[in-house]
């Protein structure tokens, strides 16, 4: 996971204590990525042993600061862009990839469910935003709400294109197995 | 629910808790081996002040339902009740009513005549149905304020954006106190933070003024703004959000 990273980031701009890094990770990204206390020092620990933290001590409390090193890897996790290489891998896509596996009308009963939940999902998340936007909320939870709408909303769209093609192939093979009983027959 | 089908006509001020509502209802285009089943026993109840949408992919028969609500269509079989009456078996000036007072459209695009302002556009079906044009006006004022258009209504459509004319099509199929809006792929071509706007919208006349809205969309995105999606495939009603709800 990229908590290493975050970290990484939130030092950019002077040294900060494990704890104050644990608090503005999670107010950075919207309250929806907690982590424990011993999470941070655990990654701090192992970014200070390949080099890229430094640690002082200041009334007896640790406290870190980016190397040369961290500043480089930094630099280079904010131009990297996540590869979607291995393919992704989710269990939606698990799903319905197996359910085809048991046949058309399985597959059109899974697809058909998981779509009315995630319906369901979706607008239970636009609510949530409504009111997050009703009480004037904070940029972060806001975009992290519209990541998850726009993500439901792409799985929504997969999953109607799923429905469409099986739905072909299903009528192609109904028109074979009818060619094949009129051929039979002759 | 069990609902007792009469064939009188319930007034605009009733509101039955089944604003509409769809028995075994099937609806068949021509006849023969090139007969199209658009709708196939389809069962469907819509409460007073609830917002609905419908999705599909095209051709599941999304349009017709809608069609059959605003007695546009009648049932090859079936009932469509709106307001607890059986639509078909309304006399036609009953239908003609229904279709006048009670109901409102709004689609994706020409909704607006270009010749008449924003305002005139709005006030047009309280004219055409025998309003003073003083009465027809006030009215419209108030249906374009509960649009959010509350400015420039004098000016003629094209001179307003392509969200806010859709919203100028709302006040018109709003205004009068209609308690039905049948909207049919309104945001079709509106870009997703002006269809987001015109949805809210939508959802807001729904929740805060009762307005039962029945909405045909492919965009997961609108529909979410709904209390409920129904989800059609080849005339058949294959889910419902409703029923987990």
């Amino acid at each position: 996971m990229a908590v290493r990273e975050g970290l990484l980031a939130l030092l950019q701009d002077e040294p900060r204590y494990g704890y104050q890094l644990k608090t503005e990770f999670e107010s950075a990204t919207g309250g929806v990525w907690p982590l424990n206390v011993g999470q941070v020092y655990t990654t701090l620990d192992r970014l200070e042993r390949d080099g890229l933290v430094g640690v002082e001590h200041v009334d007896d409390q640790k406290r870190y600061a980016l190397t040369d090193g961290g500043r480089d890897a930094l630099g280079s996790w904010w131009d990297a862009v996540p590869a979607d290489d291995p393919p992704p891998r989710d269990e939606l896509m698990l799903k319905v990839l197996m359910a085809i596996e048991k046949g058309h009308d399985h597959a059109l009963r899974v697809v058909t469910h998981q779509r009315t939940a995630l319906t369901a999902l979706l607008r239970d998340r636009r609510r949530q935003r409504a009111t997050a936007e009703g009480t004037g909320g904070d940029l972060a939870p806001a975009l992290v709400t519209e990541a998850l709408i726009v993500r439901a909303e792409a799985d929504l769209r997969w999953l109607d294109q799923c429905e469409a093609r099986v739905m072909s192939a299903a009528a192609e093979a109904t028109t074979r197995s009818s060619d094949r009983t009129n051929g039979g027959s002759r | 629910m069990t609902m007792t089908t009469t064939h009188e006509y319930v007034p605009s001020s009733g509101t039955p808790a089944a604003m509409i509502e769809f028995r075994a209802v099937t609806k068949t285009f021509g006849d023969g081996p090139s007969s199209v089943r658009a709708l196939v026993d389809v069962d469907l109840v819509i409460p007073a002040g609830e917002f609905v949408t419908v999705m599909g992919p095209s051709g599941c028969g999304k349009s017709t339902l809608l069609h059959l609500v605003g007695a546009i269509e009648v049932p090859t079989a079936g009932v469509v009740a709106v307001g607890g009456a059986d639509v078909a078996g309304l006399p036609l000036e009953d239908q003609a009513r229904l279709r006048r007072v009670d109901i409102g459209y709004v689609f994706q695009s020409l909704n607006l005549i270009p010749s008449l302002s924003a305002a005139e556009n709005v006030m047009l079906p309280l004219e055409l149905d025998g309003e003073t044009p003083r009465a027809a006006r006030t009215a419209a004022e108030a249906a374009l304020a509960q649009v959010g258009i509350d400015h420039e209504i004098d000016r003629a459509p094209d001179e307003f954006s392509g969200g806010q004319r859709q919203r100028i099509a709302i006040a018109r199929a709003i205004v009068g106190d209609r308690r039905i809006l049948l909207a049919d792929e309104p945001t079709g071509a509106l870009d997703t933070a002006t269809g987001d706007g015109v949805v809210e919208l939508l959802a807001r006349l729904s929740n805060e003024h009762g307005v039962t809205v029945l909405m045909v969309t492919h965009e997961p995105r609108f529909s979410s703004w709904a209390d409920r999606t129904v989800f059609l495939r080849d005339g058949v009603v294959v889910d419902d959000t409703g029923d987990s709800a």
